[in-house]
């Protein structure tokens, strides 16, 4: 997983409430067996006509917009389906950073363990953000992970809290399976705890 | 393990399952059943290749094919797709490489995987149950807490057995008195999608409770269940009866004899404590309850049948207004035009919501002596191979075709527009599925969600119709 510490760039305002996984990438683009390439079809029902052509109304087939590493949006972002590829297809495209008043809880479980950012600022604020957005390229949005700050292009700066053992992990990259193997030996006392308690889990009845 | 203070369902099955807490309050979680699939685990496998990891418990692992396959005769003679083909053989070698159990492609018990867990008697009350796909909630009707998981953490079940959590907050919903008329699981759950919002579960994990849930089987139940994620829950919980025990009993892979009455007894020590404490609570009237249907593009835009598509402009901000605007516009409604006067082109019923045999009878009670309308196209869609084997066993099939319904294989269909069951641009269905969000069902569909007996009085009637003056003409 790559770092997260600092991200300086262009932000593209899409100020909508509940979109959903269906929206950042429709279910037909789940077919791929690889982590990579989701990011042509990234809101692929916005971005494309029937015919494969772009929708110019569309911000994200907009300059400065196509190369967004930051997202801004409204309330209840990633709703849905449990899809990894939501996440998978935002970064593909080149998103690091989504900022909305809050985030569907799967969503944004996926989103840090991918390296994608996800922080919940208050609606009035996204709203500021927004309107920051909308100026486009003129008007790059700073995120810094190490003093959890927003820094609009005005210089302002807008904290933000996040969960610490979340933060660490993206500030260094770190993969948790890594972390929970050094917890083995709990997991096998646990288990043969369990083995005692609740035979009928472990029983060879349970197989095909 | 308690120091007396009263537990929920939720806090005892979580505190069965923490095998370590971590110094920041994050809880290492032990997982008793991962259930697998081929959309959200090849990613997952190649990540355990590259690190030359292996499955901690094979055991505790089932895999199915479910999401991308044609649900009509084309299977077994090899899928046709490329992409879906590649996708599914990819599980099937991932699970021989890894060892995982698989359930074939063509065999009986094939079926959604959310329709097999309860329906083989492996998930089980006091479970923690997981799979890489939101409705994962479905199981939580079994009284497990059961909840969906990205691909990333596919791979740290499949490692080590367990996830890292953070406990949610407890949630009860509270449904009371009897159910009308025309109504069941789905339109309960409708109905508390309507009043909580799609996000009014969010951190939350939902326990349904009162006697209009236990007055419900284990199919009701699981509707319900099943659309706790619709609300933002992660997991819904229903505590385990004795509806719950007579289900489980002689289910294949349930614990049987002196196991089984030894697990019972410790499932009767799972339900919520007199006194517990939730931190939120809603609390709905079933009798008030009418038939439920969505005219939006989110399942909290729910009205009962009677109603009429709400005018954008009385909406209470300009942010809702503009959302209602795009809906109104995307569904090609007109703002107080009756539901019932809503043509369709499609009716479905099937998906993990409802495709249980129950579900199955009541579309063919309504369907029993009537004719599908000229122009509408119904499919009915069957959770699992053995779900469709009860239905022919019924004569429910024979039934349903006659009155000029599709029979087909078992699969999630058109429930996602992944895979040949797609609706085209424009069209409106009225489905039995979970989400009517823009294009889910295909690119440009319109979708209503309601019950498997509002399907099938839409599908015969041409419109969105009211199940209650389409009452059975006779018994199956």
């Amino acid at each position: 997983m790559q770092a997260f510490t600092t991200l300086t760039g262009i932000a593209a305002p899409l100020p909508r409430a509940n979109v959903d996984t269906d929206q950042i990438i429709p279910a037909r683009f789940l077919k791929s067996i690889a982590r990579t390439g989701f990011g042509r079809n990234l809101f692929a029902n916005f971005r494309y006509n029937a015919d494969g052509s772009e929708q110019p109304d569309f911000v994200l087939n907009q300059e400065p917009y196509r190369k967004a590493e930051l997202l801004i949006a409204f309330e209840n972002f990633g709703c849905g389906s449990s899809r990894e590829h939501a996440p998978w297809a935002l970064l593909d495209f080149g998103i690091r950073c989504v900022i909305a008043p809050d985030f569907a809880d799967i969503f944004h479980n996926n989103s840090f363990k991918n390296g994608l950012l996800p922080i919940r600022l208050p609606r009035e604020i996204c709203e500021k953000l927004m309107d920051d957005a909308k100026l486009g390229g003129n008007a790059r949005l700073t995120v810094d992970l190490e003093r959890n700050v927003v820094v609009r292009p005005s210089g302002e700066e807008i904290p933000f809290a996040i969960d610490p053992f979340r933060r660490h992990c993206l500030l260094n990259g770190l993969d948790d399976i890594g972390q929970t193997m050094q917890h083995t030996s709990s997991i096998d006392s646990y288990e043969e705890k369990q083995r005692q308690a609740q035979p009928w889990l472990h029983a060879a009845e349970n197989s095909l | 393990m308690s120091d007396g203070k009263p537990r929920t369902l939720f806090d005892k099955i979580w505190a069965a399952h923490v095998v370590e807490t971590l110094p920041d309050g994050t809880v290492l979680l032990y997982i008793d059943l991962h259930l697998t699939h081929e959309v959200t685990t090849p990613q997952a496998f190649d990540g355990l290749r590259l690190a030359g990891r292996k499955i901690r418990r094979p055991d505790l692992t089932l895999g199915v094919i479910d999401h991308n396959i044609a649900t009509d005769a084309s299977r077994y003679t090899g899928i046709v797709d490329d992409e879906s083909r590649l996708q599914v053989e990819t599980l099937e070698r991932n699970a021989a490489e890894f060892g995982m159990p698989l359930i074939p492609l063509l065999d009986k018990r094939q079926g959604i995987v959310h329709v097999i867990g309860p329906e083989l008697g492996r998930s089980l009350p006091g479970m923690t149950i997981v799979c890489g796909d939101s409705h994962t909630s479905t199981h939580g009707a079994m009284g497990a807490l059961a909840f969906g998981i990205g691909t990333s953490e596919v791979e740290h079940v499949l490692a080590t057995q367990t996830l890292l959590q953070k406990p949610a907050r407890n949630m009860q919903v509270l449904v009371e008195g009897n159910l009308a008329i025309g109504c069941s699981g789905k339109d309960i759950t409708l109905a508390i999608i309507g009043k909580i919002g799609t996000a009014g579960g969010t951190g939350h994990v939902i326990e349904y409770c009162g006697d209009t849930i236990r007055a419900l089987d284990m199919s009701g139940r699981m509707t319900v269940s099943n659309m706790a994620i619709e609300g933002g829950a992660r997991a819904g919980l229903i505590a385990p009866d004795e509806t719950t025990f007579d289900y489980i009993r002689g289910r294949p892979m349930a614990p049987k004899g002196e196991a089984l009455e030894r697990a019972i007894a410790y499932w009767r020590s799972l339900p919520t404590d007199p006194g517990a404490h939730y931190d939120k609570i809603v609390k709905l009237n079933a009798h008030e309850i009418a038939p439920q249907v969505t005219w939006g593009t989110s399942p909290e835009d729910v009205l009962p049948i009677t109603g009429i598509v709400p005018n954008p402009e009385e909406a209470a901000n300009e942010a809702r207004r503009a959302q209602l605007r795009r809906m109104v516009e995307y569904m090609g409604l007109t703002p107080g035009q009756r539901l019932t006067d809503l043509k369709i082109d499609v009716a479905f019923i099937g998906s993990c919501t409802n495709s249980r045999i129950e579900d199955i009878r009541a579309a063919a009670a309504i369907a029993k002596g009537r004719r599908v309308a000229e122009g509408v196209r119904a499919m009915v869609v069957p959770g699992s191979g053995l779900v469709k084997a009860q239905a022919e066993e019924e004569g429910l099939d024979r039934i349903l075709r006659e009155a000029g319904f599709e029979w087909r294989e078992a699969g999630c269909s058109m429930c996602l527009g992944m895979n040949p069951d797609k609706l085209t641009p424009g069209q409106r269905s009225a489905s039995t599925s979970n989400r009517n969000f823009e294009g889910r069902q295909g690119p440009g569909g319109r979708t209503h969600l309601l019950s498997p007996a509002m399907a099938a009085a839409a599908a015969i009637a041409g419109h969105l119709a009211d199940v209650r003056d389409y009452q059975p003409t006779g018994s199956l």
